[in-house]
């Protein structure tokens, strides 16, 4: 079952909303509905699941209905119509002291100019959450202080707000949504309000505490570079509607239409294209057990001067040149284990292209791409690492 | 010039004040007496202290929560006073000041914050806080007389009435500029509307609503001060002993009293503004 799963939500602003839907229906645009009837859709038949643990990122500029759609999963905004699903519960149609609750203990949000309660010191704005559900004061205090270490803020614990820079108080954010232990986080634009620096280093460290608690987040943003960097999956919204989803891979290498080309056409590639979509099948590969005369043929058929062994499981093993080999076979020998080399270069196949710039130029072999097994998936030469960056297929 | 039309709105005004006065007898009488009491134990309490402790207590109070030099200001006012020998009516307008303010305080603040969370209260609230303010305060005497008999009692009604609307607008508008996203937070965290409105809403709202109250007691000054036309005493009696016997030196020395009382409880109470923002 999906953590989080929104089925066909739409948020209308406006005196009569019910007015809307049939014109919807019959495929008026949002400027057309908003002429005739004065409402406004702000979501516009949003549908996605999100995992248990996944950084689902929700990607627009601003009017394209992210905040609007972030606020319908707690419900700070009504949805007009449609499902909100937290483990299978509906938020939509949960009674008063239902919604409390889910609130309390399901999920907590981190906004983008962080909200803080500027009457209260650090330590108390981060119990809040515990403080409201009545747990005991020395209790939610620990729990305060243990989440204001995780966000690295040992020491500020009774400062006031204003007293911290930007990147602090959203650190105090962090914490605060934090000390409740929800299972989700939504977070909207919880960077953007931050220069680019202390952003940077804010989304490292998201990153780096997301592999500890595995949460569910919901991150709210308009900036691609940041979704690109965080979401495990993106979704693109425009005008209220999903224009695609799926992961940063998927929405540079397919782009789902014209919008999505062009946003997607000045992001550098290098760190989000990963060496598994730009590795090729080793063609020429032979395996330990193939004596020099099968791997020479085998380099003249593909006109290569070295050949990856593997051995029987395709693990990988290392590499033969070509002169090697002829020596080999001009002294009678059999066996290719002695002039195998095996310090060649390797990489995972989740690396991003970028950080295999410096192996290939160090080697004169092509990258061989493997798994954590050491099995052979694929091997890289320079010029597909070049086709990856521009972004053109070979 | 000729009217288009005769209509006066007077005499159904004195009807409506007749009937209320023939129906709601024992109402009024109820109200009288709690201020009667209010009025006189705060009265009797200022008095039973020798005034020159409790202007070095006075004093003392404006050092602790304003600065030095509004304790001295304070204290030299304060025995300026005293040395006028208006004390005793000096302390007849502040137990009057006092409960008349707290009540509009006490009636004022919740409607602020009704006002603040219904936008239908808040559109009926808005025209009558209109008229209480704006109506000339001399008006309010003539009912109050009507219902309450000469005295302090009828001048703390005016006053209450007269002094409100500052401290409902005030907080009304306090709790709406608390910043949304604030708000929200508390929400998303899962906030009674009582808990957002106890550890949230007001204690951001704090310093517009302490400057909402001392708006609202500068304006009970002043009222306590006409009141005295319909025999409520104090300084404003010196002031008006000072017009109709045309004694100009009286009349001005209630009137700097009324002043320097003014200035004291301004600063005091603008200081407590201050100190929680």
């Amino acid at each position: 079952m999906a953590k989080i799963e929104v089925n066909n939500v739409f948020k209308v602003f406006g005196s009569n909303p019910k007015k809307v839907f049939p014109l919807i229906e019959k495929g008026l645009s949002k400027e057309e509905i908003l002429e005739k009837t004065g409402n406004t859709i702000g979501v516009n038949d949003v549908s996605f699941k999100v995992n248990q643990g996944e950084m689902f990122v929700v990607m627009g500029l601003s009017g394209s209905g992210k905040s609007t759609l972030i606020r319908c999963l707690n419900r700070l905004i009504e949805p007009t119509k449609g499902d909100v699903l937290i483990d299978g519960e509906n938020v939509a149609t949960a009674d008063k002291e239902k919604l409390r609750e889910i609130r309390r203990k399901k999920m907590a949000m981190v906004f983008q100019n962080f909200a803080l309660f500027p009457h209260r010191t650090v330590a108390s704005n981060v119990e809040y959450g515990l403080e409201i559900q009545g747990v005991e004061p020395d209790k939610r205090k620990n729990k305060a202080y243990e989440a204001l270490d995780l966000v690295g803020l040992k020491g500020y614990e009774e400062s006031m707000p204003d007293e911290l820079s930007g990147g602090m108080q959203q650190r105090v954010g962090l914490a605060r949504a934090l000390a409740n232990d929800p299972d989700i986080l939504l977070m909207d634009e919880a960077f953007s309000a931050l220069d680019p620096l202390i952003r940077k280093e804010m989304q490292d460290e998201l990153l780096d505490l997301q592999d500890k608690m595995h949460k569910t987040i919901v991150f709210i943003t308009h900036d691609l570079d940041e979704a690109l960097k965080l979401g495990d999956r993106i979704v693109i919204m425009k005008d209220g509607a999903v224009v695609q989803i799926g992961t940063a891979e998927e929405i540079l290498t397919e782009p789902a239409d014209e919008y999505v080309r062009e946003f997607v056409q000045d992001v550098d590639r290098s760190k989000v294209v990963t060496a598994e979509s730009i590795m090729r099948k080793p063609d020429a590969l032979i395996s330990s057990k193939d004596g020099p005369r099968m791997a020479v043929r085998k380099m003249k058929e593909e006109e290569l001067s070295s050949v990856y062994v593997t051995d029987r499981h395709r693990k990988l093993k290392g590499v033969v040149r070509i002169e090697d080999t002829m020596e080999l076979i001009s002294d009678g020998k059999k066996s290719l284990d002695e002039i195998i080399i095996e310090d060649v270069p390797t990489t995972s196949p989740d690396t991003p292209i970028i950080d295999l710039l410096p192996k290939a130029k160090d080697s004169e072999y092509p990258i061989a791409v493997v798994d954590e097994n050491e099995k052979l998936l694929g091997i890289i030469v320079r010029a597909s690492i070049i086709l990856g960056i521009v972004g053109e297929e070979e | 010039m000729e009217p288009l039309f005769v209509f006066h709105i007077g005499p159904a005004f004195d009807t409506f004040v007749n009937w209320l006065k023939d129906n709601f007898e024992p109402f009024f009488d109820a109200i009288k007496t709690i201020l009667d009491t209010g009025i006189t134990g705060i009265e009797s309490a200022l008095m039973f202290i020798p005034g020159i402790v409790l202007i070095i207590l006075f004093a003392l109070l404006a050092w602790k929560v304003a600065s030095k030099g509004v304790a001295i200001f304070t204290f030299l006012g304060l025995l300026l006073i005293n040395g006028m020998e208006l004390w005793p009516e000096t302390m007849e307008t502040l137990a009057l000041v006092i409960t008349s303010a707290l009540i509009a305080l006490i009636l004022g603040i919740p409607l602020g914050i009704l006002a603040s969370r219904n936008k239908t209260f808040d559109r009926i609230m808005r025209p009558v806080l209109d008229f209480m303010q704006t109506m000339p305060a001399f008006v309010y005497l003539i009912p109050a007389v009507l219902f309450f008999s000469l005295g302090k009692v009828p001048g703390a009604v005016a006053t209450i009435i007269f002094s409100m609307p500052p401290v409902v607008r005030l907080t009304n508008l306090a709790i709406r500029q608390v910043p949304t996203d604030v708000v929200e937070a508390a929400k998303s965290f899962g906030s009674t509307s009582n808990q957002m409105l106890f550890k949230v809403e007001l204690p951001i709202a704090l310093p517009t609503i302490l400057a909402g109250i001392n708006q609202t007691i500068m304006l009970a000054l002043s009222m306590v001060v006409i009141s005295a036309m319909i025999g409520s005493g104090g300084l404003g009696r010196m002031v008006l002993k000072g017009i109709q016997e045309y004694r100009i030196g009286l009349g001005f020395e209630g009137g700097v009293a009324v002043v320097i009382l003014a200035m004291v409880l301004d600063r005091i109470t603008q200081a407590l503004g201050d100190t929680s923002n």
